[in-house]
């Protein structure tokens, strides 16, 4: 039976597993590669590795530890950072990554989605949305260059021009809820994937497995995706790479 | 034993590279016409566009060698993805003409519930077995496979259909006609029930 995909998020800043809280703070964590052949042995559904500051610093996420998870995943993996291209895409597809995810340069380019998804296929564009609210403002918007920069868009408006262009999947991702573990931000969530037609992910503030039941349900996503509960276990946060079991991931969608 | 992954500029080659390699055969990996007719086996994979798919195979003069590799001397081919589709007669994705190796045509998945049944598919999901298969020997209907795409294969005889799988409707997962194998999921990316359909597929 077709079910949601549980996505472990991993980090990378300089190279290195990081995770952060509220897009600051930042924890290290680990080695990639190292935390790849674990999710393997997990049985993980997917993963994604995003490159934190890439774009800030005017780069993009390295091929070579790219190339390094594609020798060793054993699952599909989608990685984003910085990617500005159609070169940039082709590399990384050619390092074994299945889709590519897409942010601030999308956001300055939106031709980009367009140009990416008719050569590439939709199915291998994804794009994601880093959503907080302005100051003092009471309404969403999307940021780009790692949280730091607003955008004029409304997070809806720009889900659905992204559809327009082509884009396969959206990761939804806010930035207030982000390393929290307090739970989704659920009408954020729910708000975008019932405005478009293509799958929906759901990124930050998972800290518990009923949390990833409500994004399901309620936030009405595709793909469940955390950072912070797949490398941290226990209270006082000890790192500690975890995924549930197969059991465990079927009850996502079945009623309790 | 000699593996040849067509290379036609289409998708992600280096995964399944990857997973036939280590499991110690020998792997060539080009666009180029001879390296066809010196295979024993041939994996044609591919993502993105039916139409785009079809002319880089036909500049690149590899539907000739393909043709005589697959239905000439009936050697294995293994279709992935869209490598399974290229073998149908048609698709709706550019009105294109396939290989016709296979009686069937390609179309694209449509609902009335765009919020339950999101497309593309996109993930993990069973198969249900229609015949017998030496390339899913030791593979349950329990495992899972993973699964991206929105266009889908109809076979119009039934003998071809190795599995079915459920989304929006039971459509076919995989075939088997032959010397004919294709699978719409990804092997390549579906841990261990992925290693052995590859393993399957070099026993063969």
């Amino acid at each position: 039976m077709f079910r949601p995909r549980l996505i472990p998020v991993l980090l990378l800043k300089n190279n290195a597993l990081v995770k952060s809280i509220k897009f600051k703070d930042y924890k290290y964590i680990g080695d990639p590669i190292n935390a790849v052949k674990i999710f393997n042995e997990l049985k993980a559904d997917e993963l994604v590795l995003l490159d934190i500051d890439a774009t800030s610093k005017g780069k993009r996420i390295s091929s070579d530890v790219i190339k390094r998870v594609g020798e060793e995943a054993n699952m599909p993996f989608s990685v984003g950072g910085g990617i500005s291209d159609m070169k940039d895409i082709q590399e990384l597809i050619a390092c074994g990554a299945e889709k590519v995810i897409l942010n601030s340069h999308a956001v300055k380019n939106p031709l980009l989605i367009k140009q990416a998804s008719e050569y590439f296929g939709s199915s291998t564009i994804v794009l994601c949305i880093d959503v907080k609210k302005k100051f003092l403002s009471k309404s969403n918007y999307v940021f780009i260059n790692n949280g730091k920069v607003a955008t004029r868009y409304e997070p809806i408006k720009w889900a659905q021009l992204a559809e327009e262009m082509g884009a396969g999947e959206i990761i939804i991702q806010s930035i207030s809820k982000d390393g929290t573990m307090e739970g989704y931000d659920l009408e954020l969530l729910k708000s975008i994937s019932d405005a478009v037609t293509i799958p929906t992910v759901a990124l930050g503030g998972a800290g518990n497995f009923s949390d990833f039941q409500s994004a399901y349900r309620l936030g009405r996503v595709n793909g469940i995706a955390a950072g912070s509960f797949f490398v941290y276990q226990g209270r006082n946060k000890g790192v500690l790479i975890n995924y549930p079991s197969s059991e465990d991931i079927i009850r996502i969608n079945q009623l309790t | 034993m000699k593996i040849h992954i067509v290379d036609y500029g289409m998708g992600n080659i280096f995964s399944v590279q990857k997973k036939l390699l280590q499991e110690n055969i020998s792997v060539t990996v080009s666009s180029k016409p001879h390296d066809i007719i010196d295979a024993d086996k041939i994996i044609l994979l591919g993502v993105g566009h039916f139409k785009k798919a079809m002319d880089n195979l036909n500049e690149l003069n590899l539907i000739e060698p393909l043709n005589n590799f697959a239905i000439t001397q009936k050697k294995p081919v293994l279709g992935i993805c869209l490598g399974m589709q290229l073998m149908a007669n048609f698709s709706e994705e550019g009105s294109s003409a396939g290989l016709g190796w296979v009686d069937a045509s390609v179309s694209k998945f449509k609902t009335n519930d765009s919020k339950k049944f999101k497309i593309p598919h996109m993930g993990w999901n069973n198969v249900f077995y229609k015949k017998d298969s030496a390339l899913m020997k030791n593979i349950s209907e329990r495992d899972e496979f993973y699964f991206v795409h929105s266009f889908f294969l109809e076979a119009n005889n039934s003998q071809l259909v190795l599995s079915e799988t459920d989304y929006i409707e039971r459509f076919c997962s995989s075939i088997e006609q032959e010397n004919i194998f294709g699978v719409q999921f990804h092997p390549e990316k579906s841990h261990d029930a992925g290693k052995t359909l590859l393993r399957n597929f070099i026993l063969l």
